[in-house]
């Protein structure tokens, strides 16, 4: 089985976020990347199926240089070699259109990816390499087993879940708990040295520019109202939070 | 024996004001992450169980076998890691951030028996030793003091008589680190001669015991024990051919050591960013602690420190890959980092004020097992004679 995994390479959780060139640019200064974790999740299971059914995993990352070490990390935890598209991803159709042509070059079994970003949080990519190749796409799958030509899945939907099957070739969003997360050992780290990281220029340009960045307003302060005074409750939402 | 799964979240990071991280390579960092992310999953949340119960959790040896912690710096051929002494160091400190008792372990197996067998044994021994050491399949201990001989270890009574076919071995080892797990022990005994030579000890064999030393209020979550050996057959085989005077354990310690100084960093990095947090959210006086100019010393005392015992960690570090790390050297890291450790970690108990007592933080914990650090490997006056010979050309041991 052959298996494509994309990753992002996104800022860790407790980054602080900030801008630069008139808040046109992220700062990068002092932020610690990490692999996306969702990402994560969809790369963990693709080892796993390595594991029972053979085969290669190849991890796909559309991003500058930075991105490497989170690349390296991706091939210390089981992938066996990587492709790194060397671009400044500016928008999802952009990148869905690399990892759709890199896809297309190829016959993978599975495409594996996050629900989402966790940066840009669209959840739109995986859908967008389906059509591009005319194949389909499941989000967000909790479950995965591979059964023949035939993948057994569980996606969560609106206040439940569903069994699904599908035939292979597919492209999956990945989420918890569809495996447990793998920590990269010493053996996975030196053997990672030597895996080959292939790096492609990609086709087209973006077409997004981003104008200017800005931080969501913070949060007040909770006022708490006792239960009693129902009417002040709803004075304030309708005068002073202007909701009702 | 079950441990507790505290659900406490391990929020540790580690401070960096030096950007002493640039010094490091991309995969020095990835062995960083790595093993922090695999204490924080596997250790943080049992580790206040097993010291509070004094349980050693001996199912973590195999999963720090399958993680590469230990003997990292053996090369891979004997299963082991083939890594270099940064990324050992920075392995240690991350192990005992999580706790002291399995860094020593840790050190144990990997610097105290592996490393004597990788160094002074015969390759027979290497192939049949190091790869199930490495795997954590065995766990191996060391044996050098003695009741009697602790700073002294020269002085050591245990014996071995050439008996034609085997080495009988007679005589007693304390405070022996992993003996009571442990599968095999490498021993420093005396041959008729009185020179020192190193043997390998399995568990089995008759007259071989490991009596456990309880009621320690260090190291909880490790364990300790004695090794007593009555007209033990020892195989001819088992001796470690390249292993011969005092140098033989004294070589050992040296590796010990290094990873010591490195791991005492770690557990004051621990307190300190435990401190740091604490003191921001604790309000007294209407104001965070963080706000009172006696913690703010306390706090940039701490990090001072650290950044110092963290140049001094890597500078060996580099000594060390270039194979010209020296005893002195060694002694000034371990001396420095435990004692900044000991002091840190006080530091911090008083800022957690009432809460830094309890299990609730690690600093308690951390407190009482760097008393053990301070001690083993050389005390820490020891460390001071060594300098102080180094410096004068004097030994003032005697
Ligand atoms: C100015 C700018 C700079 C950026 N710089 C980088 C960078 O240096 N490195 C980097 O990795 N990303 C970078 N990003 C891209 C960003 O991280 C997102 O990946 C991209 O914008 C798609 O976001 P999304 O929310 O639509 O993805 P979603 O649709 O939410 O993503 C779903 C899944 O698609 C896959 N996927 C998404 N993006 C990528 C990708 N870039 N490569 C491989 N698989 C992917 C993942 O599996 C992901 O979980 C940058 C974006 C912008 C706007
Ligand atoms: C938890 C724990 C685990 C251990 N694990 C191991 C192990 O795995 N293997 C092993 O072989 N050993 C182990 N040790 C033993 C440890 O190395 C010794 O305790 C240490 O070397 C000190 O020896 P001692 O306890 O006999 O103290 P002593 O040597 O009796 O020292 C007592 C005090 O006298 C001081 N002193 C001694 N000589 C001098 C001098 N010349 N000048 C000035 N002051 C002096 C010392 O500094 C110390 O303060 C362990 C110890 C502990 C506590």
């Amino acid at each position: 089985m052959k298996i494509l995994v994309c990753i992002t390479n996104v800022p860790d959780t407790t980054a602080k976020i900030s801008f630069i060139d008139g808040d046109t640019k992220f700062n990068k200064t002092g932020v610690q990347y990490i692999c996306g974790p969702y990402d994560d999740y969809a790369l963990s299971r693709a080892v796993e199926l390595k594991e029972q059914h053979g085969g290669t995993v190849t991890v796909l990352n559309v991003g500058e240089a930075e991105s490497e070490q989170v690349i390296r990390k991706c091939l210390a935890i089981g992938a066996d070699d990587a492709i790194r598209v060397n671009t400044e991803p500016t928008d999802s159709y952009f990148v869905a259109e690399q990892i759709a042509h890199i896809a297309s070059q190829e016959n993978y079994d599975l495409i594996l990816m996050g629900r989402e970003s966790i940066d840009f949080n669209s959840g739109v990519v995986h859908g967008l390499v389906g059509e591009m190749l005319g194949i389909p796409s499941l989000s967000p799958v909790m479950k995965l087993e591979i059964d023949g030509g035939v993948a057994k899945m569980t996606r969560e939907i609106e206040g439940g879940k569903e069994d699904v099957e599908a035939s292979l070739p597919l492209v999956l969003g990945c989420q918890e708990p569809i495996a447990e997360w793998k920590i990269p050992n010493m053996r996975g780290i030196m053997s990672a040295r030597t895996k080959p990281l292939k790096v492609v220029e990609p086709v087209g340009s973006g077409l997004t520019i981003t104008e200017k960045y800005a931080l969501p307003a913070p949060k007040g302060a909770v006022k708490m109202i006792p239960a009693e005074e129902a009417e002040k409750l709803i004075d304030l939402l309708k005068n002073e939070a202007k909701v009702l | 024996m079950e441990f507790y799964q505290s659900n406490k979240v391990d929020d540790f990071e580690s401070p960096d004001f030096y950007q002493i991280d640039d010094l490091l390579t991309e995969e020095h960092l990835l062995i960083r992450q790595s093993v922090r992310d695999f204490i924080k999953k596997e250790v943080s949340p049992i580790i206040e169980d097993a010291a509070q119960k004094a349980a050693f959790p001996a199912y973590l040896v195999k999963k720090f076998g399958e993680m590469g912690l230990f003997g990292p710096t053996i090369p891979e051929k004997y299963g082991a890691g083939g890594l270099d002494y940064i990324a050992y160091g920075l392995m240690m400190q991350e192990v005992e951030r999580g706790d002291s008792g399995l860094r020593s372990m840790a050190s144990v197996q990997g610097s105290l028996v592996m490393y004597p067998i990788y160094e002074y044994g015969s390759e027979e021994q290497r192939l049949k030793y190091l790869p199930k050491l490495a795997s954590g399949e065995y766990l191996g201990c060391f044996g050098l003091t003695e009741p009697d001989f602790g700073s002294n270890p020269a002085g050591m009574k245990t014996r071995i008589e050439d008996k034609g076919d085997y080495y009988l071995l007679n005589g007693s080892k304390m405070w022996i680190s992993n003996a009571p797990m442990a599968d095999i022990a490498v021993v420093w005994a005396k041959n008729e001669q009185g020179r020192i030579k190193g043997l390998i000890v399995e568990r089995g064999m008759e007259g071989f015991s490991t009596p456990e030393i309880h009621q320690k209020w260090s190291l909880r979550a490790s364990c300790t024990g004695e090794l007593v050996f009555d007209n033990v057959k020892v195989p001819k085989e088992n001796l470690l051919p390249s292993a011969d005077g005092l140098r033989g354990p004294l070589g050992c310690l040296d590796s010990a050591r290094y990873g010591i100084a490195w791991g005492a960093l770690g557990a004051a990095m621990d307190c300190y960013d435990s401190a740091k947090k604490y003191a921001l959210e604790r309000i007294q006086f209407d104001k965070p602690i963080a706000s009172f100019q006696l913690v703010q010393k306390k706090l940039a005392e701490m990090l001072t420190e650290i950044t110092k015992a963290q140049l001094i960690c890597w500078r060996l570090g580099m000594l060390k890959n270039a194979g010209k790390a020296t005893t002195a050297q060694i002694s000034l890291a371990k001396r420095n980092n435990v004692d900044i450790a000991l002091k840190i970690a006080r530091e911090a108990r008083q800022l957690h004020g009432g809460m830094g007592i309890t299990g609730e933080y690690p600093i308690m914990r951390h407190l009482m097992n760097l008393e053990s650090v301070v001690t083993y490997e050389g005390t820490h006056d020891i460390h001071l004679l060594i300098l102080g010979a180094e410096i004068t050309g004097i030994s003032a041991f005697k």
